[in-house]
């Protein structure tokens, strides 16, 4: 079993009003320093029967079709076995 | 003229969208469940607003392989005019049939409420019963209503009049302050190269009647059948 865990975030340039209300958030709470927070997506996809090498090559796919929309979103995954 | 309305779990202003097309229109409308593969000879496909597959991941990212989406990417194909309304228009998107993306409003609101938008463009199969600059009153009722394309393509859309609705005051100006969700260039609704594919935030269809404040709506709807019977005038 391979578990690929799927990290989808706004590209750098896009605004995110949700990011910046948690940050605004944070700030009332009293934590200083705070100078940006981007909200994202994180997914766990959990394979069965693919080698890594596989698992690697369908989970770039599915971030291109699906998980990610390239227009206004960056992707990163990372495999974990067992 | 044929409109054929797109329905996709979650969907709910296909029935307004009838009631539009069917009664103050007087022109066919058939309701189209998301899982059909092939299309019937329609003029007009209707994406209408809701929540498509519950917007889950994305709004409209589900939606955008639904079964008959490649039907609805045949009749772009071909030419045939495809209108897409608030979650509609974010399908389209998705889909790739129109540039762009819809993102969450900068106001941290969800928005319900009429706006006006101007006429950028009238040169298009959406727009001819519409003066040039002529500003609309329409509602609007979304939580991803910003609009955002990359600087390269929307010099592109503005070059090429592709930009057809931009939010507007009561007299017409582009300002920040007639920009109800952060949308760029306060962009409402755009339509391909091909100018057969518009999306909007805006709901014409709820602007239709007097009865609800407001028939501005209805131009957008009676151009479409104005530009069928000009390409076919004897069938339709």
């Amino acid at each position: 079993m391979i578990r690929a865990k799927v990290y989808v975030t706004l590209k750098k340039g896009v605004l995110d009003p949700q990011g910046e209300t948690v940050r605004g958030a944070l700030e009332t709470l009293g934590f200083a320093g705070v100078k940006d927070v981007r909200v994202g997506k994180f997914m766990v996809v959990t394979l069965n029967g693919v080698s890594r090498e596989e698992a690697s090559k369908r989970v770039e796919q599915m971030c291109k079709k699906l998980l990610a929309n390239p227009v206004i979103e960056d992707y990163r995954f990372e495999l974990e076995e067992g | 003229m044929r409109f054929g309305i797109i329905v996709f779990p979650g969907s709910n202003c296909e029935l307004d969208c009838q009631w539009v097309v069917e009664r103050v229109l007087g022109q066919q409308a058939d309701l189209i469940w998301h899982k059909e593969k092939e299309l019937k000879d329609y003029d007009c496909l209707i994406l209408p607003g809701g929540f498509a597959h519950g917007d889950y991941l994305r709004t409209g990212a589900i939606a955008r392989f639904s079964p008959v989406m490649k039907a609805v990417e045949r009749h772009a194909e071909d030419g045939g005019l495809i209108l897409g309304i608030c979650n509609g228009f974010q399908v389209l998107c998705e889909a790739g049939l129109l540039p762009g993306a819809l993102l969450r409003n900068t106001s941290l609101a969800f928005i319900c409420r009429h706006v006006h938008v101007r006429v950028e463009n009238t040169a298009t199969p959406f727009t001819t019963a519409c003066r040039p600059g002529q500003v609309l009153r329409v509602p609007i009722n979304h939580n991803e209503g910003r609009y955002y394309v990359d600087p390269a393509t929307l010099r592109q859309l503005n070059e090429k009049g592709q930009v057809i609705l931009r939010y507007a005051t009561t007299g017409g100006e582009i300002t920040d302050g007639a920009n109800p969700n952060g949308s760029l260039d306060n962009i409402a609704g755009v339509c391909n190269e091909g100018r057969n594919v518009l999306g909007l935030m805006p709901h014409p269809e709820r602007a239709a009647e007097t009865l609800l404040g407001s028939t501005s709506g209805l131009l957008l709807f009676e151009s479409i059948v104005r530009s069928g019977r000009a390409a076919s005038p004897m069938s339709r």
